[in-house]
């Protein structure tokens, strides 16, 4: 199946490379040039942001697949987990972490 | 359910230092009033709530991972209680300086929380999670000054040298999981013990004490860069130097409880089979310590570095009591770190009520004729100083008369002669500073200060006092710092001449 589905792309798509597409791709930067040059720091903000939430999933998910076999003490402790999220989440968005600009 | 009462104090903290937090955005005034008292609510009430576990039997909770002993019950109090302290005296500070004065307060506490856990912790990984949440609070706190490039600085090579040491912590710690099986501290000990005693008879017990050694010397890596001893001291004056001052006096002072508590609970606790071994290492770090301590302390003419190199000869002293090997010493050491936190917390407020209207007082040269200038503030100073220098009737002297009385009963003359011998040589730090005080003029005002119109600043109960700092005048202290400093040097008086009052309770902690 994999096979076949690689194969048929490679036969059936369109291809029109250029010289940008061949290139090594790279969050959107130049892939080679001065590893120390400066960048915006709200890339990384973005990034802390969105680690918060991406952790959040990550914990959730198993929780939420279980959720019917585990003690109301599991459910309170989760609802307590995002509580001290909200909390965080609060924070950054009043100090306008948020705002691009 | 799981004696979950044993953690109310940290669990009101946690509380309440989120409900500062959330009610801290909706501030508007600068100065943040609201955030201010709110904290020093949740830090009295909190004390309250440890105050009330005192003398309470020993308790575990979280399936092991949490207990409430002697120890951590009365290392609790004397944590919130300094803490509370701390925030008094930094208040002006932080007000008058581009800090962002709400997460001051809400990062303290939140590293409050943090050396809660670590003292109470009995389970690797909350010792571990109570460490970083106090020094994650801490690398913000240096970092919160943000004008100052000194302080990012400061903050640089606290964040890269404390996450090593966390490092090789957790290296330590996951080998003495490798060998052990268990993050239990009392579980490793009981695992190691059979272990040792079963020798080289089998190849099990071979690997497992070979493996808890080996851990060993990477946790007491991790624990001496931590409390700053030699050779792993040298973030140490560095941070001390560029971070505001208010926070220097917040790592200086109540974290080494803290660091105390975790030292005990590591190799006291879970690793008292491998004494000989611990033993041998801590001595080469305590003696280190204190000869680089106290001899580079004197060529320092800023007094935050000064206070830092005291620090380090300090943590050499500390290190003395954890050497001994005897619930003697570990008491002794208790009364150490907790007489040491208090009595540097005095001198670390002097210098942040002389850092009024925006002038930094961390040279020596501005304690010139402090004594003339606000005799309190000099005097809060001298008793402070000449405690750490261990002259009686201080409290100072008897901390280390009984570190250095443990460590002779133990044997370690040679280390005893070494403490003695330093502490000599480091009271010409202390009393060069004492002299600028009371007997040298404080130094003349510049030019560009004196064409203010208010160099004298009057008995002004306002916190902001609009004149240009003056170097020479009197120093205009709030009547609340003044109270602190006041109850803070009489301590330093009054446990030195009962210093029964804390042994008794340092001494039921390791019985």
């Amino acid at each position: 199946m994999g096979g076949a589905l690689i194969t048929a792309g490679r036969f059936i798509g369109p291809s029109n490379p250029n010289a940008e597409k061949n290139s090594p791709y790279e969050c959107g930067f130049e892939a080679f040039e001065d590893a120390r040059m400066k960048f915006d720091v709200r890339y990384y903000l973005v990034a802390i942001l969105f680690i918060i939430f991406d952790l959040e999933i990550a914990f959730l998910v198993p929780w939420a697949v279980v959720l019917d076999s585990i003690s109301p003490a599991a459910f309170g402790a989760m609802a307590l987990f995002l509580f001290i999220l909200v909390i965080g989440f609060i924070y950054e968005w009043k100090k306008g972490a948020l705002e691009w600009e | 359910m799981n004696n979950l009462h044993v953690a109310t104090p940290e669990i009101f903290l946690l509380v309440a230092v989120c409900t500062v937090l959330v009610v801290d955005l909706f501030q508007t005034d600068k100065r943040r009033v609201v955030t201010y008292w709110l904290s020093q609510a949740t830090l009295v009430i909190t004390l309250a709530l440890c105050f009330g576990q005192l003398g309470d039997e020993p308790v575990t909770a979280f399936n092991g991972a949490y207990t409430m002993d002697s120890m951590s019950a009365t290392l609790k109090c004397w944590i919130l209680g300094i803490a509370l302290l701390g925030f008094l005296y930094s208040r002006d500070y932080i007000g008058e300086r581009d800090i962002q004065n709400g997460e001051y307060y809400v990062l303290g506490l939140f590293g409050v929380g943090g050396m809660m856990i670590m003292v109470s912790a009995n389970n690797m990984l909350s010792i571990y999670l109570g460490l970083e949440l106090l020094a994650l609070s801490l690398y913000a706190m240096v970092a919160l000054y943000r004008t100052s490039s000194r302080a990012a600085e400061a903050a640089m090579k606290y964040f890269v040298l404390g996450a090593l040491a966390s490092g090789m912590l957790l290296y330590g710690m996951s080998m003495v999981y490798g060998a052990t099986g268990s993050l239990d501290l009392a579980t490793i000990n009981n695992i190691i013990a059979s272990a040792v005693e079963g020798g080289s008879d089998s190849d099990e017990s071979v690997y497992r004490s070979l493996g808890a050694r080996f851990g060993l010397t990477f946790i007491i890596v991790g624990v001496a860069f931590k409390l700053g001893a030699v050779p792993f001291h040298m973030w140490l004056p560095d941070v001390y130097e560029g971070a505001p001052t208010s926070v220097t006096l917040y790592i200086a002072t109540a974290p080494k409880i803290a660091a105390f508590a975790m030292v005990i609970r590591l190799l006291v606790d879970a690793l008292p089979t491998l004494h000989s071994d611990w033993q041998q290492m801590l001595a080469i770090l305590a003696a280190l310590s204190l000869i680089v301590g106290n001899l580079v302390a004197i060529a320092q003419s800023n007094i935050k570095r000064m206070l830092a190199y005291s620090t380090i000869s300090h943590v050499g002293f500390l290190l003395l009591g954890i050497v001994a090997g005897t619930a003697e010493g570990y008491s002794a050491a208790m009364f150490y770190a907790v007489t040491y936190a208090f009595t540097t917390l005095a001198a670390f407020g002097v210098l942040l009520a002389i850092s009024a209207n925006g002038y930094e007082a961390d040279e020596l040269v501005s304690l010139s004729g402090l004594a003339r200038r606000k005799p309190l503030l000099a005097m809060v100073m001298m008793l402070s100083l000449i405690s750490l220098a261990g002259v009686p009737p201080l409290v100072g002297f008897y901390a280390k008369l009984s570190v250095l009385k443990a460590v002779i009963g133990a044997d370690f003359l040679w280390l005893a002669v070494v403490g003695v011998i330093m502490s000599v040589i480091g009271a010409f730090y202390y009393l060069r500073a004492i002299k600028l005080m009371y007997f040298d003029e404080p130094i003349a005002d510049t030019v560009e200060v004196s064409e203010t119109v208010g160099t004298d600043t009057t008995k002004d109960n306002e916190a902001i006092v609009t004149s240009a700092p003056s170097l020479s005048g009197p120093i205009a202290v709030r009547g609340d710092v003044g109270l602190g400093l006041a109850i803070n040097g009489a301590a330093v008086i009054l446990f030195g001449i009962f210093p029964g009052l804390i042994m008794a309770a340092c001494i039921r902690a390791f019985t």
